[in-house]
């Protein structure tokens, strides 16, 4: 090896060993590789060596060069990489089980339960109506089949207004209106707030939710009905249900019926819940009595149907398990945030 | 109601039958069995003995050492407490080893004397409330007899849920539900044992008169003497005290049985203090003592009886203690009537005095029943006492008949109503066993309705259906779905809208819904000082605070804000119904409006202001793709909207409600420290605008230019002006323009100034900048008239 190389080997690898730093390896790289470099000042320096030696020192000199380079380069990375470590070492890891400020609001249980029903309804080709609140003596009574003097229509059950209009005390009020809006043939579901005078307690509320439906046609039979209504039990408790149907009487539908479900709890075994009957009273439902169809303006002679009430209010309660009826319109937010919005 | 089987049995045969599938079947059938009573059986090993000695116990004041003749069961020894035991007289005597309710009978030591045994009283043996003393048995009973053989314990007794039976006047008797259980279980139908008064048809009439034929149907008297037996006999007690009636003495008692096993409320005057009867309602308001001792105040919408024209009765529901039937009573004038429904209803609710006849008349019960009642009573009465003496013929004012009602049906209409086939011999059949008439022609049915049907339960030919699939069973029917039509169905859009307004308030806003009552609470509003007096009132509220319908649903979501106030910050919401006001017929018009409210400790009032601004302009984004409009407004008529801070909520430049902050004296009152703000829009109005179709605006591919300009104007101006001149100013490279600062300094002096970034493109070149800077001239000079200026 030449002279030259070997000390400039030599030299480089004394410095090499003192050095520490990124700094230090870049100023070394500057002093042996930059453009002003020892090493690079000696590969200018071979064109005044003669032919020969030249040749076999330029070998030597790129060797060392490449060999510098190398060295330089991996000193350099690693302390790019210790350089990360530290920084990396010093990052404190976010929280993430710190409470998220989560924003979602919350729907109504009663409307959650509410839409899950109408969507139930609507896949099955069901128009979703809704009625008004204040209701005429008609529309509430006379149009579903309650004549004056019924004792239905008792003063101490409904909230009637100085006006001569009352609070409407079921969703059936609307049975006229949407009769006489959509003619037969025709399916439709209202749910509606209903009103009874009623002192509150955990069980009773003067104002609470009804859904109603009605399906009326050429040829809706009883049959249909009890069809219609397993189908839609099914659907809304999600699994196979058992119903049974019993004399009920309701003016606004002939024949009447309480539908019962085979108790959800026992299986239709007998359990506190069910009063060991097997049995729980679900919803009361009938065939449309003709009355109701008339003043409706459909003819009876050429269309039958159906109609049937469910109690969202306690639909909602046995969903959740809300034991005080209250709580829906205590407007509590501590209560009703839970529900989220589906 | 209570229904014995015993008492059922004298009618229909039950033996063999069931009764816990008897219970199914009425129950799926006619009316709910809500549950059973099973009398007797705690009741054994009681038999008849006679007492020979009573000795008294030295130790003891009470009891007694007593002896007992038991036939063939032998001598036994017992302690006895009871007042009335003696010896000659003959009672249960419950053995060793007997079960009498919940004891088993055991040697016992009492008083150092043992007893072997227990002399029974008949509230022992559970056949009467009477726990006075031992029951005493006739002088000539048999000794050693199981008690069970001689006297009708063993009963199963079925209560009948009322409200099932509303609608079925017939129902309200044994006999009734004997019918339909002969119908149900396909066996025949005994009729009741009548006397025959046809054969006093030549005695004097009992002076009768019905001065409202309207409210009396019909009234039939009859008088008796010579009555001698004071005592019901057991077994007739038995049947009482099993279906919760009261003994009192044989009359009463048997016109108590009577209407029990027919229907029909009866009542039996002491002929001896009334004299000539009329029905009759008075002028004025008197005072009346009925003969459960309580004077009560008869208003003349009621209805009474009177004796020469002094009140006796009160039609229908109670008689008065003035006539009452007493320990001398032995001739009485018997009362069997049928007054009308609706007024003996609402008599009774007035008088707040509900009883077991007005329950009845209540349900417009079959007038038929009234000589047919008596005719039974008689029967009874006859067999009880055999020395009686009719002393009048029945005399029958029968002045208001139901009409008889006749119906026709065909059978294609039943199967049709029904949804399958069903054998026009089963409908015959059912028909037939409930009492109807039916003669079959080319298949159409005549059908006479039975008259204890026609009263108002069975009117019209469904109601045939009904008889004919409740006894064919409804649970027979084969459910099947029905083959509609396919037909679009279009929703009604208000509905939809609402769901989507909520779901938009809950999900994107993060606002929470909440139910309140129609009604104001007035308590609150008082308190925190709101003034919204309802246009409409309940008449018969529970609370005069709740009975005004609310105008706004201000007033009830700031009530349930302030229930909430122990929370730091929330949003809520409700889409409810108000009435604002009356229309010109007086009726109510009924809005449904969307309330928000916003409540927040740590935000300014004009942050939260703010940040319900960018709900509604959410909302309306959402629903109709539109932004909303404000204009500032104040609403002096609505007391709980802010002086300045209150605006007018327009979209598509109509109004559709407020948003305001609350009125600095209503949020004192509510917490000084919780800021409210507010909007109500009238949501009708909103959802029933049609949504702005999506104009999509082509994506220039040239590099486009913003530019910002700090724009000088006066304080007070809203930056909508600053938008309308813009937006006037229509340059073609404008593809958009967004506020990104707002600096307020009092080294503006009375200005402010706003920071727009003007996005600027062209959509077939890449933008010079002489393009640009001609777009900023331009621009600053169409401003200027306006007094916007660029801050320099």
């Amino acid at each position: 090896m030449s002279t030259t190389a070997e000390q400039l080997k030599k030299a480089f690898a004394e410095k090499m060993a003192q050095a520490k730093s990124l700094s230090e390896f870049n100023e070394l790289r500057v002093e042996f590789l930059g453009k002003k470099g020892v090493l690079t000042e000696a590969l200018k320096g071979l064109k005044n060596l003669p032919e020969e030696e030249r040749k076999e020192t330029g070998k030597q000199l790129n060797l060392l060069r490449a060999e510098m380079e190398n060295a330089i380069s991996e000193k350099i990375t690693a302390c790019e990489e210790a350089a990360r470590a530290e920084a990396l070492s010093k990052i404190v890891p976010v929280d993430l089980t710190m409470p998220a400020a989560e924003k979602l609001g919350s729907l109504h249980p009663v409307t959650i339960i509410q839409r899950e029903i109408e969507d139930i309804f609507r896949s099955m080709g069901f128009i979703i109506e809704d009625g008004n609140e204040v209701e005429t003596e008609y529309n509430n009574f006379e149009a579903v089949n309650i004549p004056k003097h019924h004792p239905a229509r008792d003063m101490q059950d409904t909230y009637y207004l100085d006006n001569g209009q009352l609070l409407k005390t079921h969703t059936s009020a609307a049975q006229n209106r949407i009769l006489r809006k959509y003619g037969a043939p025709c399916k439709v579901l209202f749910p509606g707030r209903c009103f009874r005078n009623e002192a509150l307690d955990a069980s009773h509320e003067n104002t609470f939710l009804q859904m109603e439906g009605m399906m009326v046609g050429e040829d809706v039979s009883i049959s249909n009905l009890v069809y219609f209504m397993k189908l839609l039990l099914t659907e809304v408790f999600k699994r196979e249900v058992k119903v049974r149907l019993r004399p009920g009487f309701f003016p606004f539908v002939e024949p009447g019926f309480e539908l019962d479900i085979s108790c959800l709890i026992c299986g239709g075994e007998g359990c506190p819940t069910c009063k060991n009957s097997g049995w729980v009273e679900l919803l009361p439902c009938g065939m449309i009595h003709p009355n109701v169809l008339t003043m409706g303006g459909v003819d009876p002679e050429k269309y039958t149907g159906f109609a049937f009430g469910l109690g969202l209010t306690r639909l909602v309660m046995m969903r959740y398990g809300i034991k005080d009826i209250r709580t829906l319109n205590s407007g509590n937010l501590k209560a009703l945030s839970q529900f989220g919005t589906k | 109601m209570k229904i014995s089987m015993n008492w059922v049995s004298d009618f229909v045969d039950l033996k063999g039958v069931d009764l816990i599938d008897l219970i199914d079947k009425l129950t799926l059938t006619t009316a709910e069995v809500e549950g059973i009573e099973e009398h007797g059986k705690d009741i054994r090993g009681i038999v008849t003995a006679k007492v020979l000695k009573v000795e008294d116990i030295p130790k003891s004041k009470k009891l007694h050492k007593v002896e007992l003749d038991a036939g063939d069961k032998g001598i036994q020894n017992c302690v006895c407490g009871a007042p009335n035991v003696r010896e000659g007289m003959i009672i249960p005597f419950a053995m060793l080893g007997a079960q009498v309710g919940e004891i088993t009978i055991s040697p016992v030591k009492l008083c150092g004397v043992e007893s072997r045994g227990m002399c029974c009283s008949a509230y022992e043996l559970g056949i009467s409330a009477d726990h006075s003393g031992l029951m005493e048995l006739p002088p000539d009973t048999p000794l050693g007899v199981d008690i069970k053989e001689l006297l009708p314990i063993d009963d199963v007794v079925f209560e009948i849920d009322n409200k099932s039976l509303t609608n079925r006047p017939d129902l309200w008797c044994h006999y009734g539900f004997a019918r339909e259980i002969a119908a149900i279980t396909g066996r025949p139908l005994k009729k009741p044992g009548l006397a025959d008064l046809s054969v006093y048809d030549s005695l004097p009439e009992v002076a009768l008169s019905i001065e409202n034929p309207d409210r009396c149907y019909r009234y039939v008297g009859l008088t008796i003497d010579h009555v001698t037996v004071k005592v019901s006999p057991v077994t007739m007690q038995i049947r009482l005290f099993y279906c919760g009636m009261r003994g009192i003495n044989l009359l009463a008692d048997l016109t108590n049985y009577v209407m029990l096993e027919l229907g029909q409320p009866m009542h039996a005057f002491d002929r001896k203090k009334v004299g000539a009867i009329s029905v009759k309602n008075f002028e004025k308001p008197f005072e009346f003592t009925t003969l459960d001792g309580v004077t009560r105040t008869i208003d003349p919408e009621t209805l009474m009886i009177c004796s020469d024209g002094q009140p006796v009765a009160i039609a229908g529901i109670m008689g008065g203690a003035n006539s009452e039937i007493s320990e001398e009573t032995d001739s009485v004038l018997l009362e069997s009537a049928n007054f009308d429904g609706v007024t003996t209803r609402k008599s009774s609710a007035r008088l707040g005095l509900r009883t077991e006849a007005s329950a009845r008349y209540e349900k417009m019960i079959d007038p038929e029943l009234c000589d047919l009642a008596s005719r039974r009573f008689v029967q009874l009465l006859s067999e009880i006492d055999p020395g009686i003496q009719i002393t009048s013929r029945l005399t029958d004012l029968y002045v208001k008949k139901y009409p008889s009602v006749t119906l026709e049906i065909t059978h294609s209409y039943i199967e049709k109503y029904i949804g399958e086939p069903i054998a026009s011999e089963e409908v015959v059949h059912i028909l037939t066993s409930l009492g109807f008439g039916v003669t079959e022609k080319a298949s159409t049915y005549t059908v006479t309705v039975p008259s204890w049907r026609s009263t108002k339960d069975v009117t019209i030919k469904v109601d045939l259906i009904e008889e004919i699939t409740r006894i064919h069973g409804y649970n027979n029917i084969t459910p099947r779905s029905t083959l509609n039509p396919l037909v679009p169905v279009v929703q009604p859009p208000v509905h939809e809208a609402e769901y989507r307004a909520k779901l938009l308030l809950a999900e994107t806003c993060g606002l929470h819904e909440v139910h309140s009552y129609i009604w104001n609470d007035n308590h609150f509003n008082k308190e925190a000082g709101i003034q919204a007096p309802g246009k409409v009132r309940i008449v018969n509220a529970l609370s005069p605070e709740q009975s005004e319908l609310r105008t706004s649903l201000i007033p009830t979501l700031l009530s349930v804000a302030s229930s909430n106030r122990s929370l730091s910050s929330f949003g809520i919401f409700e889409i409810g119904r108000t009435v604002p006001q009356l229309d010109t017929d007086n009726l109510c018009v009924e809005k449904r409006m969307l309330g928000i409210l916003l409540a927040d400790r740590k935000q300014s009032e004009e942050t939260l202001y703010l940040q319900l601004r960018d709900v509604l302009a959410t909302l309306t984004a959402g629903l109709l793709n539109q932004n909303p409009g404000f204009t500032r407004k104040t609403f002096p008529e609505m007391n709980w909207t802010h002086p300045v801070n209150a605006a007018e909520i327009t979209v598509g430049g109509k109004t559709v409600g407020y948003l305001s902050m609350l009125a600095p004296e209503i949020a004192a009152n509510i917490d000084k420290k919780l800021h409210i703000v507010y909007a109500e829009i009238d949501f009708e109005a909103l959802a029933s605008m049609d949504r702005k179709p999506v104009k999509y605006q082509e994506i220039s591919r040239f590099p486009s230019v913003d530019l910002d300009l700090n724009l000088l104007m006066d304080k007070r101006e809203t930056y909508a002006k600053l938008a309308a001149e813009i937006d006037r100013f229509a340059s073609p490279i404008l593809s958009s323009y967004e506020l990104i600062d707002l600096y307020e300094d009092e080294s503006l002096g009375d200005k402010k100034c706003l920071t727009v970034r003007f996005h600027l493109s062209s959509l077939d070149h890449t933008l010079t900048s002489e393009e640009a800077t001609a777009f900023s001239e331009g621009l600053l000079t169409a401003l200027e008239p306006a007094g916007i200026t660029l801050r320099r």
